[in-house]
Formats: structure tokens, sequence, C-alpha cells
């Protein structure tokens, strides 16, 4: 294989991987600049890799290649209609945002199961009918070199969440809404003595995580697993919110951090196809993105600062 | 001032927190152009008026009335819409933000949803200057002094257009430069017009600015008076409801043998350098020995090494005639150590758990608080009610959180337990930081009753009044060396002042014989100049320089 077609190789398996990891990571750093902590994301990637799964087999006659393109706003739906009750619990009624987000995450998977086993009677979907595939990004793919290795064959879902990171970049760090996002999850009682309604920013920023995460659970259905089952999402929100703190709960950096998983998880595929790690078994690459995710969680959340308030029940005073 | 034109009047406010009556039926009216203080003790119901002003508490009766018109306010916004902005005590910023977007939050310049930030900065920079406000726009805040800080909280209310301003305890974290700024800035305000409530228990504060002041004790409003024609004296008797001493009355003391005895002491502060160098000193039983020291010259690390919360380096503790040298907090306690601890919130409580569980911290393992390893729920509930009826500590109830209590009646609530167990030594570090006039008498007392039951008391403080009037002996430090022991009835302040500020005992009485006590201009010795004013002052002055 010549160098031209491992990188790209590299690059385009890095970036199907990464691009679930993406959104989700940009979903949960909405969440806790919001001061909302949300665990629940793993479950919501489920829904969301699920509905996108009914709804990319059920609709594909009608909508042909848009098919998984619309099934991501399936998913991101879905994500919003359950981060609503992770926002319910942790913002009106005062529950532990841990505890809350458990309850999702073991509440999601089971139901999802349990809807596939009720309308296609086993516990995966089987395969879909419409899946992403590997795409050209119009233009970019003519440059050469850099054309090929970066913009042929490759994901578009990922080149989506690249863009999809910056435009969250923009709105949390240059727009009136981000700023009082984040006065949110910095000092609810200094946001509320100007003004500021910290319920609807929070709720905000959770809702904007269901959806984003809605949207990676799709990915991770549509792009990688091509089905829905037990097995699809397993852990992938977790990552995701490793990237997000990896990434300091910036857009950017979040961004960068998944693609960084991205590349990690996709070793275990290709690995073979590289010369220097050829020879390592393909169970310990198997393991390694989680391994670096122990890792980087240790070894970089305590330098990283988050949200002051992050994790914190607001309490109007009243 | 000519006019004398209302601009708030609260008429029979009264809130209730369940049984509890934080304000009850307080009347107070401020004019137009006046810098109004409310002084009241801590807990007194101050910041629970003012919150009721500000929109973030409604009262349970009464009526506010703004300009003349019956007002109800029922959100900040509302307050701000009035023209109502309080500077909080505990600043309203948000850390990571600069100082223009804290000034500008919810009120942002923007384009289409875009922030404006440089049209913002600019715009702060106008209004600082026409206030004479200095604060760097673009800086964030977790970057710039507590100064600065404040000023941009001020700035924050007067962006909103705030013809009134609430300053709740503004002077708690400032220098002493500090608060001479911000009293200018006050003044300043008041001739642009606005009108300034003043929320304080400091007496001095008072009298420096304030034209009139209501006085608040227990939630009720005792009187209105005219600052100029009001005594201090007279203001802390209202305060407290009886005349206050500022004076420690005491008899001689009476020293027996040595209760604590540190030989060849050498601690070592977190950075590992050496903050305490080769240090003896003895505490007798039945005096009270003073550690005076301007901040950082090793006080805390002594004491936390005698109260075995840090190790010693080197050198030998002992208490009661045992060795404690490197045992644990637990043994010291044990051995017969009370320890008012220098911060109360992060050594001195467990702020989330109930007052009765504070006050049985060092005890709830020993009968009859605990047995076979259950607690004795009933025992420490007893327990607690007598600690809370005999020391007066002001509370709704003893489950009630350590959190909930104000100040002063946190410090209560610590002295109360560690003099409760009756404690051969007891070690008060800053006992009175940032407390009222009542409380600090109160403390003082009880020290002084704690030496004469024959007990030995080390204090540790920086404010210079306070070592002397309390202590029996007095220990200077400086750079982590006692560089003199002097008798509290033989020194003065301006001798301790200068051996605070690393002179010698021999030097510095031969330049206080030397000279008038108005001398002292330059160097170390006008660190003991200011010498009427507040110790701190003085502090602050040689540590700019020993830096």
């Amino acid at each position: 294989m010549d160098i031209v077609s491992l990188l790209q190789l590299i690059v385009s398996s890095s970036l199907v991987y990464a691009a679930p990891l993406i959104f989700t990571a940009l979903g949960g750093t909405f969440s806790e600049r919001s001061g909302v902590v949300n665990i629940g994301l793993e479950g919501i990637m489920v829904m969301g890799a699920f509905m996108s799964a009914i709804f990319n087999l059920s609709f594909y006659s009608t909508f042909g290649a848009m098919t998984p393109w619309l099934g991501l706003l399936a998913g991101g739906v879905i994500g919003i209609l359950f981060s609503l009750i992770h926002a319910v619990a942790t913002i009106n009624l005062r529950a532990d945002h841990i505890v809350s987000g458990t309850v999702i995450n073991l509440a999601a998977p089971a139901l999802a199961v349990f809807l596939t086993r009720a309308i296609y009677g086993a516990a995966q979907t089987g395969p879909l009918a419409r899946s992403f595939g590997f795409s050209d990004i119009f233009l970019l793919e003519k440059i050469p070199v850099i054309g090929p290795i970066f913009f042929q064959n490759t994901s578009g879902p990922a080149y989506l969440g690249i863009l999809v990171a910056i435009i969250a970049w923009v709105v949390l760090f240059k727009t009136r809404f981000g700023l009082r996002l984040r006065s949110v999850g910095e000092h609810p009682h200094a946001a509320e003595t100007l003004g500021i309604n910290v319920y609807l920013m929070k709720y905000s920023g959770v809702m904007i995580s269901g959806f984003l995460g809605g949207i990676g659970g799709a990915i991770q259905a549509q792009a990688i697993h091509n089905e829905f089952g037990i097995l699809t999402v397993a852990g992938q929100g977790f990552i995701a919110m490793a990237a997000m703190i990896f990434g300091k709960w910036n857009p950017l950096g979040a961004m960068g951090a998944a693609i960084f998983f991205g590349f990690a998880q996709s070793l275990a595929r290709i690995g073979n196809y590289i010369p220097i790690i050829q020879d390592i078994p393909g169970v310990w690459l198997q393991v390694l993105p989680y391994l670096l995710t122990i890792i980087i969680l240790v070894g970089v959340v305590g330098r990283s600062t988050a949200p002051k308030d992050l994790g914190n029940t607001f309490i109007r005073s009243k | 001032m000519a006019q004398t034109e209302r601009v708030i009047e609260m008429k029979g406010i009264t809130k209730r927190f369940g049984e509890f009556k934080a304000n009850d039926n307080i009347n107070l009216n401020v004019e137009k152009g006046e810098i109004h203080a409310l002084l009241g003790e801590n807990g007194a119901g101050k910041s629970t008026l003012m919150n009721i002003l500000s929109g973030l508490l409604e009262p349970t009766s009464g009526e506010i009335y703004v300009n003349g018109k019956k007002a109800k306010i029922d959100s900040p916004e509302k307050a701000n819409q009035l023209g109502i902005g309080m500077v909080h005590q505990h600043f309203m910023l948000v850390d990571k933000f600069t100082v223009a977007e804290n000034i500008m939050l919810g009120k942002e310049k923007h384009n289409y949803g875009f922030m404006d930030d440089e049209g913002a900065e600019k715009d702060v920079k106008d209004l600082s200057d026409r206030y004479g406000l200095t604060v760097d726009p673009s800086a964030r805040i977790e970057d710039i002094s507590v100064g600065m800080q404040q000023r941009a909280e001020i700035l924050k209310t007067l962006f909103r257009g705030a013809d009134i301003l609430i300053f709740d305890e503004p002077t708690g974290v400032l220098t002493p430069q500090e608060i001479d700024e911000l009293m200018d800035i006050m003044k300043k305000l008041t001739d642009e017009g606005k009108s300034i409530i003043l929320i304080t228990h400091k007496l001095d504060e008072i009298k420096k600015v304030a034209d009139r002041c209501t006085v608040i004790r227990r939630g009720q409003s005792i009187d209105t008076v005219n600052v100029k024609n009001t005594s201090q004296q007279e203001l802390a008797d209202m305060m407290v409801g009886r005349s206050v001493s500022f004076k420690v009355d005491k008899i001689a003391s009476v020293p027996q043998g040595p209760v604590l005895e540190i030989k060849n002491l050498t601690v070592k502060e977190s950075r590992g350098l050496e903050a305490v160098k080769n240090i003896d000193l003895e505490v007798k039983a039945g005096e009270v020995l003073g550690i005076a020291g301007i901040d950082g010259n090793g006080q805390s690390e002594l004491i936390q090494a005698i109260t075995g919360l840090t190790k010693a380096e080197s050198g030998t503790i002992k208490l009661d005639g045992k060795d404690i040298t490197g045992e644990k907090p637990r043994e010291v306690t044990e051995t017969g150590l009370g320890h008012i601890p220098e911060d109360r919130h992060r050594h001195g409580l467990v702020l989330p758990m109930k007052l009765e569980e504070n006050m049985t911290l060092q005890q709830y393992y020993q009968k009859p608080f605990s047995k076979n390893g259950l607690l004795n729920h009933g025992k420490i509930k007893e327990f607690a009610k007598k600690l809370i009826e005999e020391f007066d500590v002001r509370t709704q109830s003893e489950e009630s959180t350590a959190a909930s209590l104000s100040g002063g009646n946190q410090q209560k609530a610590i002295i109360a337990r560690e003099i409760s167990r009756n404690p051969a030594l007891l070690i008060a570090a800053q006992p009175t930081r940032g407390l009222d006039v009542g409380a600090i008498e109160y403390i003082h007392k009880r020290l002084i009753e704690q030496r004469d039951n024959g007990k030995a008391v080390l204090l540790m403080s920086y404010e210079l009044d306070e070592v002397m009037n309390v202590s029996d002996r007095i220990a200077v430090m400086y750079d982590g060396k006692i560089v003199a022991i002097v008798r509290a009835d033989e020194t003065s302040e301006n001798e301790l002042g200068l051996l605070m500020a690393g002179v010698s005992l021999e030097k510095a009485k031969k330049e206080l014989a030397g000279k008038d006590i108005k001398a002292g201009t330059a160097g170390a010795a006008g660190a003991a100049g200011n010498a009427e004013n507040d110790g701190k002052e003085r502090a602050t002055v040689a540590n700019d320089e020993t830096e």
C-alpha cells in the first residue's frame, strides 16, 4: 500500500469513528457549560441510534439517498425528548445530576431493545437500508495530495461535525446566548441578579446536548454498525464525555479530542495495515481507546477547569 | 443637602423564615444624596432587609416606596428598573469573564446576537472614567485585585442606571488603602446625586462617611440617628442593646507552671521553605500569651504544628508535660488542647452539618455521645442545647446547619465547643476576625475567663489592639522567629510596630526613647508611625517592605 492510500485509510477510518464522538462531545459541552452534568449522553446516544435505525428502515423508499441524513434529525429529536427528562429532573426537581443521568443510561438501552424486539422480533434491527458509506467532499477532493488523503472516500458526518464544532465555538464564545449560557454554568446567582433566566439557559444547554447526542447515536448506527442493537453504542457516550473534558469544555478542543479518540478506535480495524503496529495483538488495540480514556481522565481532569458551578443545583433565592 | 427627598421608604417590613423572624416590623427611609448606614450585629437582619429591597427576597408583610411611589419589588430586574443596585458582599462576578462581560451581562452590547466586545469595552471605559472607578475592561475577574473586582461590581450597578446603591459590608475583603479609596468613591457617587445604603458593623467607617445611621438589633429597627451627633460608643451600645466596653476588663494574671513548652521548633510550609525557625516558647497556666506579627511571618505554621495539623521539622512540643510532637490532632486534642482555628470555615466547622453535630466533633466517639459505635443523638442534642444556651449562640435550632449561622454565631459555636472541654491550653487564632463589637467583647471576655480559671491561652492575632488588650505577655514573630517577648502592660503600639517590622528590641527602645511618638516617617519606623490607626494598616505597610 502506498503512503497516500495508507494515510487516506488512517484519516478516513479515524473520522468515521470520530464522527459520533464529535457530536456527542459537543452536546456534552453545551450541557456542562450551562452547569448540568449530562452523563445521560450514553443513553441519549442509544435512543438516537435506535430512532435513526427505525427511521432508516421505514422511510428509505421515500427519501432514498437522503435517508441517513434525515435519520440524524430523527435521532436528534428523540435525543431532545430524552434530555428533557434529565432537564426536568435536575433543574426543576433538583435531582442529583449523576443519578438522573444514570437512570437515563439504564432506561434507554432497555427501552430501545424492548421496542426493537416488539417491532422486529429480534434484539437487533438487522442491516439498515441506507448507510452513510464513504463520500467525497465537494470541491475539496480535487486539491492535489491533500484532497485524496483528507477529502476522498471519507466520512461525510465527520465533516459535518467539524463544521458544527466551529459553529458551536462561535455560539458559545461570540454570541450573547453563549455568554449567558456560560454565566449560568459559572455563577448562576450572579446571572440571576442580572435578570437572566437561569432555568431557560440550563434547559437550552441540556436540550442542545440531547439534540447533538441523539445525532451522535444516529451516526453510530448508520455509519459504523449499520444496524441497531444493544452493542451499537456501548460506551461511546462516555468516551465522548472524556473527549469533552480532554478538550477543556471548548467545542474545538472537544472536536480535536474526539478525532483523537476516533483514531484510537480505528486502530483496531486498520492496525493490520500500519507497518509499526502490525504485530500488536488486536485485542490490545481494541482495549486501547478505553485505556486512553482512563489515562486521559486521570491525567488531564485535575488540570482542566470545569465550569465553576457544574453539577450544583440552582435554587432561586426566594 | 437642602432637599429632603425620600428615595426609599420601607415601612413595617417583616420577613419570616418559618418560625424565625429575620426582620420584625423594620422601618427605614433614605434621602436623596445621602450615605445611609445600616448598622447591626452579625445576624441582626441587615442583609435580609437589603435582599428584600433588591428583589432577592419577598417580605412577609410591609410596604416599600421608591421615590414616593409604592413598589412591589419581586425580582432583581424589578429592582434594577427602579434604580436600585446592590454591591454584594460576596461579589456576583463570573471569575472567568472579563470585567466588561460581567458588567454587560444581561444587557449585552451586540449585533444580531453577536457580541460587540470592543463597543462594550469602550462603554465600560467611558463609564469608569466618568465615576473615577478605574478598571481594566478587558481583564479577567480572576486576574485582578479584590479592589478592582469591587469597582467592577459597582460599575455593574451604575451601568444599569442605579440611583440607589446598596453596599453590603463592602470593606471586609479590602486592604486599608482600598477601603480609603472606596470611601472616596462613595462620597463621589453621592456628589453625583446617587444615594447609598451602607451595610456594616464597623463603627469607624460609619463615622467616616455616613450621614445618617439606622440601627437594627435582632430584626427590629431601633433608631435612626444623625451620625455627626452620635459617638461611636453610643452607636455600639444601640447596636448591641447594652453598654459595650472597647477595653477588656481584667485583673492581673497569676501565672503558674508551664502548660505549653516549645523547644527548637522548626516548621516548613507547603512549599518546603522554613516558616518557623528554631523557636522556643512557653505558655504558663493562668496567662494569655499573645502572638503579634504581620500576616505570613510563621504564626499560622506555628499553630498548625502545635495542633498537629502539620508535622514539625525538628524540635519538641510539650503539652501539660506530655510530648506531643508529631502526634495526630486527635491525640493532641485529647491531651488537653482547645483550638479556635484561623479559618473557621476550613478548619472550624463542617458547614453542611448540623450545629449539634459540629458541637460534638471532637467527642462524638466518646461516652456518652456514642456507645458501641452507635451515636446517641439524644445526648448530643442535649449537650448542644446546653452550649447554645450557655454561649448565647443565636440559631433557629440545634439542628440548623452550621452554614446557616452568621459569622459571629459560627465563631461562638466553635468557642463553645472548645471551651466546654475545659482544655489546659486554648489556642485562639484570629478569634474575632470579621465580627462586630458585641461579639468581639464577648469572645475576649471568654478568653480572659479561661485564663482566670487557671488555664493557658495562646492568642494569635494580626490586630494589634486585640493582642494588647487581651494578652499578658506578647511574643512578636518576624520572619519565622520570635524577635521579642514583652509584657503587654509595659509595651506600646509603637514598640510592637517596630518589632513586627523586624527591628530588634534594644533598637526599638532606643529609637522610641530618642524620638517623640510622632516620629517615624520612613523605613521600618514608618511602619510604626500610624500607631493610632488600626493595627492592620501598619501591618500592610510593613508587609510591603518585607516582600
